[in-house]
């Protein structure tokens, strides 16, 4: 054990422990900026410097390990100007325009700027103007509100392995950019939204679709629907003030109803039909010798990844839609014709704790006619709390409410889709009992669960074990995505979620997620599957009655029509 | 004698491209003797030595070496040869007038601590230094002092050339390694040090060139004896490039103790024309800019400790009074803008904000709060940066701050009095 003093209190702490964590454990807060738990200490930022005594200079608290008999102060004179300088300096090249920034009262620097007490300028102002990337559905990357804290290369990098963004030149001209300070329209990005999710500033952000959707909801020629992805009902607590990982079902309805949508909806429904499409597609690749193993297509950060970097992998995707867009088809087809409507009047919208989703809403090929999108638009998590700020509505006050139908029964097994790891259960719990033909005594699979990158199962399919895989963050999915190209891959069903915890831990989740808030979230997902009626798929009431009155049955030749696609591969998405 | 020339004293008489000359100037027979050693003992004599690092930081070599030979496995030696410094030329010249002794140096080193890759690290300016080094290599491995079983023994090393492309941060050791890695010179946060985790991972032990050839001579006398050589404060030679207003510009070894006031005078002659000497800048351009009236401490004087300066890699820069301070220091801190990597705050914005308070000075528009905020923006900068660079990159102001506090009170003046002389 390590004896040391902070500010004149005895701390104890394990070797190997950094001031930083030592002074956290006595309550001692040190104001940091580009640290953030679960990602690499680059100790870029220097808000976090300590005094030592005998030390030369001032040392990060983040990276330097205390040592035995460490005389620290974190509150000298000396400490905190500097701390007060180097902010001033950040601020001195940032375009400081708080109130017209989406972070405004939720950024970091902001709020280090306010702690610090800093309310004169010293410095001249040298920002020199750069243009805002804003050509993709997704993501805005303005690099006048960059610190270069380098949060997000990290995330970028070595979270999900994909090297998209990069610092870029050096002295004052240094960047933080794709290649080339190209937009990330012509990079191999995935749109996962990652990099959004740490920034602690408003340089990286998600494309803003609140106005679309105002636009919509004021228009009284419009039907608009929405559906809510299941992972966002378990973050949308900590977006409006509330803890993390608390479910807030039939007062997000009621709060939605306020928000001036004629229908509600829960994207579970749609997940409960993936699971019965992508189920029975697997049943069909066992029996017929079709290309194995089976990689679900529910993400669009992993989808992109493959439909740029591995065509050789595109055989193995489902064929099935996401549960969104299987959403957005239905609600134009299906719902039109039960209700009536002509499509043209009907306007999907999309609540995602996801960034890419705005993207796949926007392709092509996920259109009933060609010029209808399935679905219209797409906001985040935290767009829909910007929303509920914006109506002043408090949630937590809200009665509840019940989601609408048709598509209003849904199952534990579609709350699963949330978690990483999710989908494999949902799947299995089905393809278990239709090529078993009889009931599944267990049906949580442990194994997928939780917040390891890699996890697998095994599960007994007519006498023959099969091997399941499961990956969250897309650097633990290359290492799958490698086995398979290679013909080394022993698995014959793998689930593939870009952000790390799965849908959960979304780039459009609300700011300050990190694998705690993830492991909350987590937990909740698996109370919702527990509470529910329905835990299984094929036992959804509100499924069979689809099938019955529309699709006949998975896979029949309208559902593969408007449930299914392909992929292509795509050096760029331009 | 002001000067000793221990490693530099076969420049000129040696052709240093003809290994048969160096030999014949006892070239490699420290490191035959060294071989009769065991690793430890030679790591003995060197801590006994009290040999400090050439490149700038002055640190004990020992330290290092040490802490790297405990290392196991795979591991490298790395020669710091991007001598950008300005003011500097000492490691070109021991590159290009004895570039057999680089080798040995190195070769002691990875015997002493076990390593078995070595890397020559060197600025693509220097092509001339490029070559002399190839040329060594090629030779030394062709006469057995490189390669597999060097001098018939169990000891194994060789070495490749690597170019830099000409980055002054690529001098500083994390940069240096991201460089030899392949990817854009900017600095990593330590711990861990290169001597556990450097290239590529593996531990990495990098010197400077001056650092490697005082190696065989700490092998020929002795750690004791080396440690006789020198002042209190350090121990050995030291190579000063010495250039500006003097009259013999050029190199020269002296050991450490030795004033400037010799340096200058009794080596370099003195400022031509008999111009009184204004300032002198001691270790590059992030080293202390001192009056005439402190030309008489030694070459590592404690007081220049006040500046956490040394004598840096060994440049004095002579400046007569022809010339304007603030032009001086305004031209270092432009150097040092550019020449950041841009990784951590203070060095990336702290620098341009420098350029722009210096410039207040120069046109007469700085009050007594830009000196305030000058002062204190230099200290930060000088205490919370993340490597070297900003580390000592404010030495210049502060030391100017210090010594010529009537420079500053008179532009500060002709501000307040409306701009009247």
């Amino acid at each position: 054990m390590i004896h040391a003093k902070i500010n004149h209190i005895d701390v104890v702490v394990e070797e190997g422990t950094t001031i930083l964590e030592a002074a956290k454990k006595y309550n001692i807060n040190i104001p940091t900026l580009c640290h953030y738990p679960d990602l690499h200490i680059n100790s870029d930022c220097r808000i976090c410097v300590v005094e030592i005594d005998g030390y030369r200079g001032l040392k990060t608290s983040c990276s330097t390990p205390i040592r035995d008999g460490m005389m620290i102060k974190t509150n000298s004179p000396r400490v905190l100007n500097s701390r007060k300088t180097v902010t001033e300096l950040i601020l001195a090249n940032h375009d400081v325009n708080c109130t017209s920034c989406t972070r405004n009262m939720n950024c970091e620097l902001q709020q280090l700027s306010k702690n610090l007490g800093i309310d004169t300028s010293r410095f001249d102002n040298v920002l020199e103007y750069k243009d805002i990337d804003d050509q993709n559905p997704s993501i805005v990357r303005n690099p006048n509100r960059c610190i270069k804290c380098g949060r997000c290369v990290d995330v970028c990098q070595h979270v999900q392995g994909m090297h998209v963004l990069e610092r870029m030149g050096r002295g004052h001209d240094m960047d933080i950019s794709p290649a080339f300070g190209l937009p990330l329209n012509d990079q191999s990005c995935s749109f996962c939204g990652q990099c959004a999710n740490v920034c602690p500033v408003g340089a990286i952000i998600e494309k803003d679709n609140t106005n679309l959707v105002w636009e919509k909801l004021h228009d009284p020629t419009k039907h608009v629907m929405v559906q809510i992805a299941p992972a966002v009902r378990v973050s949308i607590g900590e977006e409006i003030g509330l803890e993390s990982g608390l479910i807030s079902n039939g007062k997000l309805v009621a709060a939605m109803k306020h928000l001036g949508f004629n229908h509600v909806y829960d994207t579970n429904f749609t997940a409960d039909l993936t699971i019965m499409e992508e189920g029975t597609e697997l049943i069909s690749r066992i029996n017929n010798g079709g290309t194995l193993p089976l990689m679900t297509s529910c993400c669009p950060g992993w989808i992109n990844m493959a439909e740029q970097e591995f065509p050789e992998i595109l055989p193995h995707i489902s064929s099935c839609k996401s549960p969104q867009q299987m959403f957005g088809t239905l609600a134009k087809s299906y719902y039109a014709t039960k209700t009536n409507m002509d499509p043209e009047d009907i306007y999907v919208v999309s609540v995602m704790p996801c960034t890419a989703k705005k993207y796949e809403a926007t392709r092509e090929e996920f259109s009933v006619d060609g010029k209808h999108p399935d679905v219209d638009v797409v906001i985040t998590t935290r767009e829909l709390g910007k929303m509920f700020r914006q109506m002043g509505i408090d949630v937590n006050r809200l009665p509840e409410v019940e989601f609408d139908s048709p598509f209003g029964i849904t199952t534990g097994a579609a709350a699963l889709f949330g978690a990483s790891g999710g989908v494999t259960e949902a799947a299995l719990r089905t393809v278990y009992e239709i090529v078993n033909e009889r009931p599944l005594e267990d049906i949580v699979f442990n194994s997928v669960r939780g917040m390891d990158g890699l996890k697998e199962a095994e599960v007994n399919l007519a006498g023959t074990t099969v091997k399941v895989a499961v990956s969250h963050s897309l650097s633990n999915a290359r290492k799958l995505i490698e086995e398979v190209i290679a013909g080394k891959s022993p698995y014959t069903f793998i689930e593939i979620m870009a952000c790390p915890g799965g849908c959960i831990g979304g780039g459009g989740q609300p700011y300050g997620t990190t694998n705690e808030v993830r492991e909350h979230r987590l937990a909740s997902t698996y109370i919702v599957d527990g509470n529910m009626i329905y835990r299984k798929s094929h036992q959804n009431p509100d499924i069979h009655k689809l099938y019955e009155e529309y699709l006949q049955q998975p896979n029949s030749h309208i559902a593969h029509k408007l449930l299914h696609t392909d992929y292509q591969y795509r050096k760029k998405r331009t | 004698m002001v000067e000793r020339r221990e490693l530099t004293k076969r420049f000129d008489q040696i052709n240093p491209e003809q290994i048969q000359d160096f030999l014949a100037l006892d070239g490699f027979s420290m490191l035959e003797k060294a071989l009769k050693m065991t690793p430890s003992e030679v790591r003995d004599e060197i801590r006994a030595s009290r040999l400090t690092g050439r490149g700038g930081a002055g640190f004990l070599t020992s330290i290092k070496m040490d802490s790297f030979a405990a290392e196991t496995g795979k591991k490298y030696i790395v020669c710091n040869a991007d001598e950008g410094e300005p003011g500097n030329f000492k490691d070109r010249y021991l590159m290009e007038k004895d570039p057999f002794q680089v080798i040995e140096g190195m070769c002691i080193s990875a015997y002493a601590t076990g390593a078995q890759e070595g890397f020559i690290y060197i600025r693509g300016e220097y092509q001339t230094s490029i070559k002399r080094i190839q040329n060594a290599i090629d030779e030394s491995r062709k006469h057995h002092y490189l390669g597999t079983h060097i001098l018939q023994s169990a000891f194994s090393f060789d070495i490749t050339i690597r170019q830099g492309a000409g980055a002054y941060v690529c001098g500083e050791e994390f940069a240096l390694i991201e460089s030899l890695e392949g990817k854009p010179g900017r600095t990593r946060v330590k711990p861990p040090y290169p001597a556990q985790e450097g290239y590529f991972s593996y531990p990495t032990l990098i010197n400077n060139v001056e650092t490697f050839c005082n190696l065989p001579f700490i092998v020929r006398i002795g750690g004791d004896a080396y440690r006789q050589i020198g002042s209190d404060f350090a121990s050995g030679t030291k190579l000063i490039s010495l250039s500006g207003n003097v009259k013999h510009k050029g190199l020269y070894e002296v050991p450490y103790g030795t004033t400037i006031r010799d340096v200058i005078f009794k080596l370099g002659g003195g400022t031509p024309n008999h111009r009184a000497i204004k300032m002198v800048q001691l270790g590059g351009a992030c080293g202390a800019i001192i009056p005439d009236e402190l030309l008489d401490m030694d070459i590592d004087n404690e007081r220049f400790q006040i500046f956490d300066s040394k004598m840096g890699a060994g440049a004095i820069i002579v400046m007569d009074d022809s010339h304007d301070l603030f032009d001086i220091i305004h031209r270092n801190m432009e150097f040092f803008a550019h020449e950041s990597c841009g990784k951590c705050t203070p060095c990336r914005e702290g620098h341009i904000q420098l350029v722009k308070l210096i410039e207040k000075f120069i046109i007469n528009e700085a009050s007594q709060k830009d000196y305030d905020t000058l002062r204190s923006l230099a200290q930060v900068i000088h205490d919370t940066t993340l490597c070297g660079l900003g580390q000592t990159s404010p030495t210049c102001i502060l030391s100017t701050m210090e010594f010529f506090p009537e420079e500053y009170n008179r532009r500060i003046a002709y501000r307040k009095r409306g701009g009247q002389a």
